[in-house]
């Protein structure tokens, strides 16, 4: 039962691994919000591909594997590529998908030709290298987790002093120049801040994954939130989370790269929030969707059933689906559902032959329907000079979605016309 | 180092212009998109900035605000550098410089406009969050402070936009094309704002497309194309003579140089 001992966490190693991890995915997670919103998504991805050939020479020139060493030269060589880019961009005519395109690949082939070189010459500590390339958790040590909980420590921090400044950067850089704020150097700042979360994380998740540390929890996060402080505290939830469950694989299966597990868990994360969020969700789209053809559907049996009205002059005469269907086209089951929809609001009500009778609530909202149909051909002959013969079709989406209030501004902008362009009398209440 | 503006005498005895733009020159990869500017504001004026497509009307304001370099010439923001006066002046960017899908609401979009007078690390105090209240009010929409930035409609978001201007509190103010896709209500909003802005005796600098509208939102005109055509007072500037000058021809000598110079640098690269 290794999986209870995990979450009992009694081994101090398994406390070590789940702590770092937590810190880890807080800490990158947090920073990747801004990285996210300023659409610097792939920079990430390039930072850590770099830091690569920085662990490599690291390993190199001190011939340890210590965490510390090694970490150095991924930062050092991970913040070489952000200012490679940077030059690339501002230097020359290529633009900045480009110049990361370029940077990522070549820091990355370097690194790889490196630890390739490593591993050829047989040196007996090489082996804990691996880990850089897919991460691996459970080798976590005490030491590390003290770095890593120093590092997260400091990248919180800096968010919360400067959360002020990193906002308004990440909405509109022009705005903050223009305050005088000193947008290079906080620029920068946040740059240094995203190597720095690189750095540690590339331990656990591997300098393969770990752009996905960073910009998965934020782009889930995005989904649930309209507000950036909530987004920031999810986004560390989220990255927390998929770090422990990465930890526990690793921990379970020590030969297993921790990197993919924590990035297939953030994944399910964001599958998860990109469809069921409440408002920006997938599903709430399709069911807002749903619900918008439906009401079309029942305001358009209104009108049919206005229509025979106006034509007979009986407005509270039942009619047949096969009447109604004389005004409109529209499918057997659809139309029952519409009018089984429009009885339980009250609109009509069942003659109990089979046939359907307006109600005063449904001929006025029939009628409403007919006028802002009529109205809107009105507005679109007379102010927008479209031919008559033209007008139709476009009135069959509008008169959905006016609102009472532009209803009031075309009464008044047409001064209440008396009739529509096909000569047919606009009703007004 | 600030460089004496020079042109009202020694100081106090008239107060500097709002805004001196001297001999001012623009260019994107060496080629000029803005020769030769000369102009200075009178104070408590209501500026329009009207020229054709691509005249370069913001680019001027963008170079008066220090957001692109200046190959040449100087800008003066009340006889001082803008570095010193930042305070007093307000700027609203085209509508669609930002990403309006980001995690905020208008309140807050706003209260940026506070941001400049608050230190690092400070946040907005009760009295900024006042302001920016206020500023919503005065744009008719403090009923939408606390709505998310993209569910506003697009002339929403504009007023949004200058009311984060009027929470600077500034004394001059550059605004980019802020007609651009509003509808009446706020096209009224904007005008009546414009009119109290002057009634206050703050300068107002507006970059405007449409011809129409201008001689009757403006009191004074910068005809711009290129190079400043004409600066004046409405009944000298807005003539059929100048606007034949703003509008009138295709390319005109400068646009050829321009486009001469760019390619230019073009063969030059590719040469070295």
């Amino acid at each position: 039962m290794e999986w209870i001992d995990f979450f009992l966490l009694r081994d101090l190693n398994v406390r070590m691994v789940v702590l770092g991890s937590i810190l880890l995915g807080i800490g990158s997670a947090a920073i990747g919000c801004f990285a996210f919103l300023r659409k610097r998504a792939l920079v990430g991805d390039a930072v850590a591909h770099a830091a690569l050939p920085g662990v490599a020479v690291a390993f190199m020139l001190t011939g340890t594997k210590s965490t510390v060493w090694l970490l150095l030269g991924a930062a050092v060589s991970g913040w070489v590529s952000m200012v490679a880019m940077d030059y690339i961009v501002r230097r020359s005519r290529i633009r900045e998908d480009a110049a990361i395109g370029i940077v990522l690949s070549v820091f990355f082939g370097l690194g790889i030709l490196l630890m390739t070189h490593i591993q050829a010459g047989g040196s007996a500590n090489q082996s804990g290298l691996d880990k850089f390339l897919f991460g691996q958790a459970a080798s976590m040590m005490p030491e590390d987790v003290m770095v890593f909980g120093t590092v997260s420590l400091v990248l919180v921090a800096v968010i919360v002093i400067f959360y002020k400044e990193f906002k308004l950067l990440s909405f509109d850089l022009d705005f903050a120049r223009v305050l005088g704020f000193p947008v290079r150097m906080l620029e920068l700042l946040l740059t240094t801040l995203i190597v720095l979360a690189v750095v540690v994380g590339i331990q656990a998740v591997g300098v393969v994954l770990m752009a996905a540390m960073l910009i998965t929890p934020a782009a889930a996060a995005r989904y649930w939130t309209e507000r950036l402080p909530v987004m920031i505290i999810l986004a560390s939830l989220f990255g927390a989370v998929s770090g422990v469950a990465g930890a526990f694989v690793s921990y379970i299966a020590p030969r297993m790269p921790t990197g993919p597990w924590i990035v297939t868990a953030i994944t399910m994360i964001f599958v998860i929030s990109l469809l069921a969020a409440p408002r920006r969700g997938v599903l709430a789209r399709i069911y807002r969707h749903r619900s918008n053809q439906r009401r079309t559907a029942e305001e358009n049996v209104l009108k049919a059933m206005h229509h025979l009205a106006e034509k007979d002059g009986e407005p509270r005469r039942a009619r047949s689906m096969e009447e109604i269907r004389t005004r409109r086209q529209i499918p057997d089951r659809p139309l029952k559902r519409a009018l089984g929809r429009l009885r339980s609001r009250g609109y009509v009500s069942p003659d109990g032959d089979g046939r359907w009778i307006l109600t005063p609530e449904g001929s006025r909202r029939g009628e409403r329907i007919t006028r802002l149909h009529r109205l809107w051909e009105v507005y679109l002959t007379d102010y927008v000079q479209i031919a008559p013969d033209h007008v139709h079709d476009d009135a069959e989406s509008i008169e959905h979605v006016l609102t009472p209030e532009l209803e009031q501004e075309l009464e008044r902008l047409l001064n209440r016309p008396a009739s529509d362009p096909h000569e047919r009398t606009i009703p007004y209440h | 180092m600030i460089r004496d503006g020079a042109t009202n005498g020694p100081a106090g005895t008239v107060s500097p212009s709002p805004l001196e733009v001297h001999d001012l020159t623009v260019s994107y990869n060496r080629r000029p998109v803005l020769w030769d500017i000369d102009f200075t504001v009178p104070e408590g004026s209501l500026i329009g900035v009207v020229g054709p497509n691509g005249a370069g009307k913001s680019t001027l304001i963008k170079a008066v605000m220090g957001l692109i370099p200046l190959a040449s010439g100087y800008v003066r923001i009340f006889g001082r550098e803008l570095e010193h006066e930042r305070r007093r002046v307000g700027y609203v960017p085209q509508r669609s410089s930002v990403d309006w899908d980001f995690p905020t609401n208008a309140l807050d979009v706003v209260l940026m406009g506070r941001y400049g007078r608050l230190g690092l690390f400070q946040r907005p105090r009760p009295a900024d969050i006042e302001v920016a209240h206020e500023s919503l009010r005065k744009v008719g929409m403090h009923d939408f402070a606390r709505r998310q930035i993209s569910q506003l409609s697009g002339g929403q978001q504009q007023r949004v936009f200058l009311a984060r201007a009027l929470a600077q509190d500034a004394d001059l103010y550059l605004m980019d094309e802020p007609f651009v896709g509003v509808d009446a209500a706020t096209e009224g909003a904007i005008v009546e704002l414009l009119r109290e802005m002057r009634r206050q005796g703050k300068t107002v600098i507006v970059v405007h497309h449409d011809l129409q509208t201008a001689p009757e939102y403006f009191d004074w005109i910068l005809l711009l194309n290129l190079r400043l055509v004409a600066f004046g007072p409405l009944k000298d500037v807005f003539t059929d003579t100048l606007l034949q000058k703003t509008y009138g021809g295709r390319l005109n000598l400068l646009s050829e140089v321009a486009e001469l110079m760019k390619q230019q640098e073009r063969t030059g690269r590719d040469t070295m």
